[in-house]
């Protein structure tokens, strides 16, 4: 969209003025995120900038809040020995941040291989009811989250399963059904089946020729999906208020409750730490959209 | 001339095509089974069974039987007779030795407020009463002579009941059957439904005026320079929610950096900071961040399936860059804008965080009350009548998108 030669000056000035708006909407959506970076240094408890930070003040920059998340909750923060053993066993974050991990990790998996299966079988066209099929799969993404958690809070308490991982888990992995569905499907799309039936004429199984042919072509697929259905389980917050107990409290949990019980700091670290993991995600994707594509032959332009 | 053979030999056929074309099907249709057995199972059922309880409730019937039984005979006008009496004073008896009186005392004080301490107090005397109890029971407390709490144990003695769907919309259920609208006072439900629909509404068209010209840019964009920017976009897509609520309270509170911007600009004095959080605005602004790039997305997929061709050739025809811009472009943006437009709206409608932490008073949404009843009031079936309206506005929505996108068309990223 590069301004041509013979524009005139309402063109220009047009073309100037949308460039600056868009700046401005840019700005609006970066500059929340990039904000948090400099106040988790603050050495002040406060959600602001104090004069010293403005000024460049070093003294008015620490890393006291980024220990906090390490001793916040610790037995016993000043001891010599077992000092990490500590940490890693009763610092709230570091507990939360445990089950975040744990959590997520297993309502992935069980997200990502049903709805890998599924997608398989919505991909071939024989698939009986595939719209409707896949409109009822893409459902969790549509109801809220809070009827989601308290229909499943009020059936897991009847299984014994509220107030356990396991009822976590399993309500995190309804809610990264439909991403794995959403973008396995669309790699399948682009996806050459008469490479299955080769494989089927030179004898492989269909399990075989799953895991041999078909899964590491869609690989990619899979890859972001699974991506998705961890983050989605990594932010979410309203199924964990209703399904955990101190027990099961994860990252975002732990934020909340800070958020509306005691504002510190530590908060604005912790943000600042899940920003770089969110950065380091979003380059994976990238990396692995890249290797695709050029996997395909399609060169950006 | 065709033999019996042949015949039979294309009948067989047939019918061999149709086992292997159900075999194919079958095996298809396996490998979606066990995603639908878990959905099913973990969710469908708990959500059913949760919002059943909009129109179910047998607290009173299955802790107050005998009243219950001699309350559906009753035709709610005359007089109670001695028959009701004892069997209400037998019923208490039992449920003040199983500790279960105080749920029948919470669920008739939803329909006759101020009847709870009536319930409990009669309880602890009503074993020492005797018979006649039509006199027994108001001399502990003379409300018993009063109709309306005999009318309002019957309206809580029906299982299936309209009410709570009633009370979500702000009408009531009286004893006779019929429908009344809520006193003025006590009509916040329809004040809720509005104001979530108005934020929804409002965050829609902002996603829209502020998404729109990113995805043009992006999509006109040579692809080196708009798969950088894209970037800018993604990131706070992949950014917890929780992370981007704490960014705007440290923006916008009263000493945040917008505040303290404005005041260095002079724009306001220091004593007079703006409330731009902990209200409507403060939920408006943070949402709309929030939901940005559900609208970018889309709009910026059928942008690039744009070809520039088509407004260079209206203006090659002699079109302004205006009209060029509104009766060529604009139309064939039309899917993007109702796919994002929809997509926001279905996720805005029932949002729950983000009003729950910079809200305030008067930025909370029907997600925020609904999980309010459950928590704070205990009121799971309100919760669930509430829940039941919120989910009939968001299914047809997302049958609206079908209809209009098409299911198979979401993308992400």
């Amino acid at each position: 969209m590069a301004l041509p030669a013979y524009a005139g000056w309402g063109e220009r000035v047009w073309y100037y003025a949308f460039r600056f708006i868009c700046f401005l909407i840019f700005v609006f959506l970066i500059s929340p995120i990039l904000i948090v970076l400099p106040l988790s240094f603050n050495v002040e408890p406060y959600f602001s900038f104090t004069p010293g930070m403005l000024a460049g003040d070093p003294d008015a920059y620490s890393l006291r809040w980024y220990k906090d998340i390490l001793t916040n909750g610790m037995a016993n923060p000043e001891a010599t020995t077992g000092w990490w053993a500590d940490v890693w066993n009763n610092a709230q974050w570091i507990r939360s941040m445990r089950n975040s991990f744990f959590i997520g990790f297993f309502a992935t998996l069980i997200a990502t291989a049903l709805g890998t299966m599924a997608a398989v079988g919505l991909s071939r066209s024989e698939m009986p009811f595939k719209k409707k099929i896949m409109a009822f799969l893409i459902s969790p993404l549509i109801v809220p989250l809070v009827v989601t958690a308290a229909g499943t809070f009020r059936a897991f308490s009847e299984l014994g399963l509220a107030y356990t991982h396991l009822g976590v888990i399993l309500a995190h992995a309804i809610l990264g059904i439909p991403f794995v569905i959403i973008t396995v499907t669309a790699t399948l799309v682009g996806f050459d089946n008469s490479l299955v039936q080769a494989s089927y004429s030179m004898g492989a199984t269909p399990l075989k020729t799953f895991f041999r042919v078909q899964l590491p072509l869609i690989l990619p697929g899979v890859i972001s999906g699974a991506l998705f259905a961890f983050v989605t389980s990594f932010d979410e917050v309203v199924v964990v208020i209703a399904m955990a107990s101190v027990e099961q409290r994860t990252i975002p949990r732990q934020m909340f409750s800070g958020i509306r019980e005691q504002i510190s700091p530590t908060i604005l670290a912790v943000a600042t730490i899940l920003v770089i993991i969110s950065i380091a995600l979003l380059a994976t994707l990238e990396m692995i959209r890249r290797r695709g594509e050029r996997l395909r032959g399609v060169t950006p332009t | 001339m065709t033999s019996t053979a042949d015949v039979i030999d294309d009948k067989l056929l047939q019918k061999r095509l149709d086992k292997a074309m159900f075999n194919r099907r079958l095996r298809a249709f396996l490998l979606v089974l066990p995603i639908l057995l878990f959905l099913l199972v973990v969710f469908i059922i708990p959500i059913a069974y949760f919002l059943f309880q909009g129109i179910y409730d047998k607290t009173f019937s299955s802790i107050m039987p005998q009243t219950t039984e001699v309350l559906s005979e009753w035709d709610g006008t005359s007089e109670p007779t001695e028959e009701m009496f004892a069997a209400l004073a037998a019923d208490m008896v039992l449920a003040r030795e199983n500790k279960t009186i105080g749920k029948v005392a919470t669920r008739v004080n939803r329909d006759k407020p101020g009847s709870r301490s009536l319930f409990t107090s009669t309880a602890r005397k009503v074993s020492k009463l005797e018979a006649p109890f039509k006199e027994s029971l108001p001399d502990v407390k003379d409300k018993w002579n009063d109709i309306e709490v005999w009318q309002a144990m019957k309206t809580a003695s029906r299982k299936f009941t309209p009410g709570y769907y009633a009370a979500a919309l702000d009408l009531k259920l009286e004893s006779d059957g019929s429908i009344v609208r809520q006193d003025e006072k006590r009509r916040i439900h329809m004040i809720l439904m509005k104001r979530t629909l108005q934020i929804s509404f409002l965050v829609t068209v902002f996603c829209l005026m502020l998404g729109y010209p990113i995805a043009y840019l992006l999509a006109t964009l040579p692809a080196k320079t708009s798969n950088l920017l894209l970037i800018l976009v993604l990131l706070p897509f992949w950014t917890s929610i929780l992370v981007r609520t704490t960014a705007w309270i440290a923006m916008l509170q009263a000493q945040g950096v917008v505040n303290d911007l404005l005041v260095f600009f002079g724009i306001t004095a220091d004593d007079a900071r703006f409330s731009l959080i902990y209200n409507k605005l403060g939920t408006l602004i943070a949402m709309t961040h929030i939901l940005l790039p559900f609208m970018i997305l889309p709009l910026y997929s059928v942008m690039k399936g744009i070809p520039p061709s088509y407004v260079r050739a209206a203006k090659s025809l002699g079109a302004t860059n205006w009209t060029a811009f509104w009766r060529i472009y604009a139309p064939q943006t039309i899917p993007g804008v109702g796919a994002g437009a929809i997509l926001v709206f279905i996720v805005a409608i029932g949002y729950y965080i983000t009003p729950a932490l910079v809200g305030g008073q008067e930025g909370t949404m029907i997600s925020n009350t609904i999980d309010g009843h459950m928590r704070q009031s205990l009121n799971w079936n309100l919760a669930a009548a509430l829940a039941g309206v919120l989910m009939i506005v968001v299914l047809s929505l997302y049958w609206l998108y079908d209809r209009i996108v098409g299911i198979d068309n979401m993308k992400l990223g």
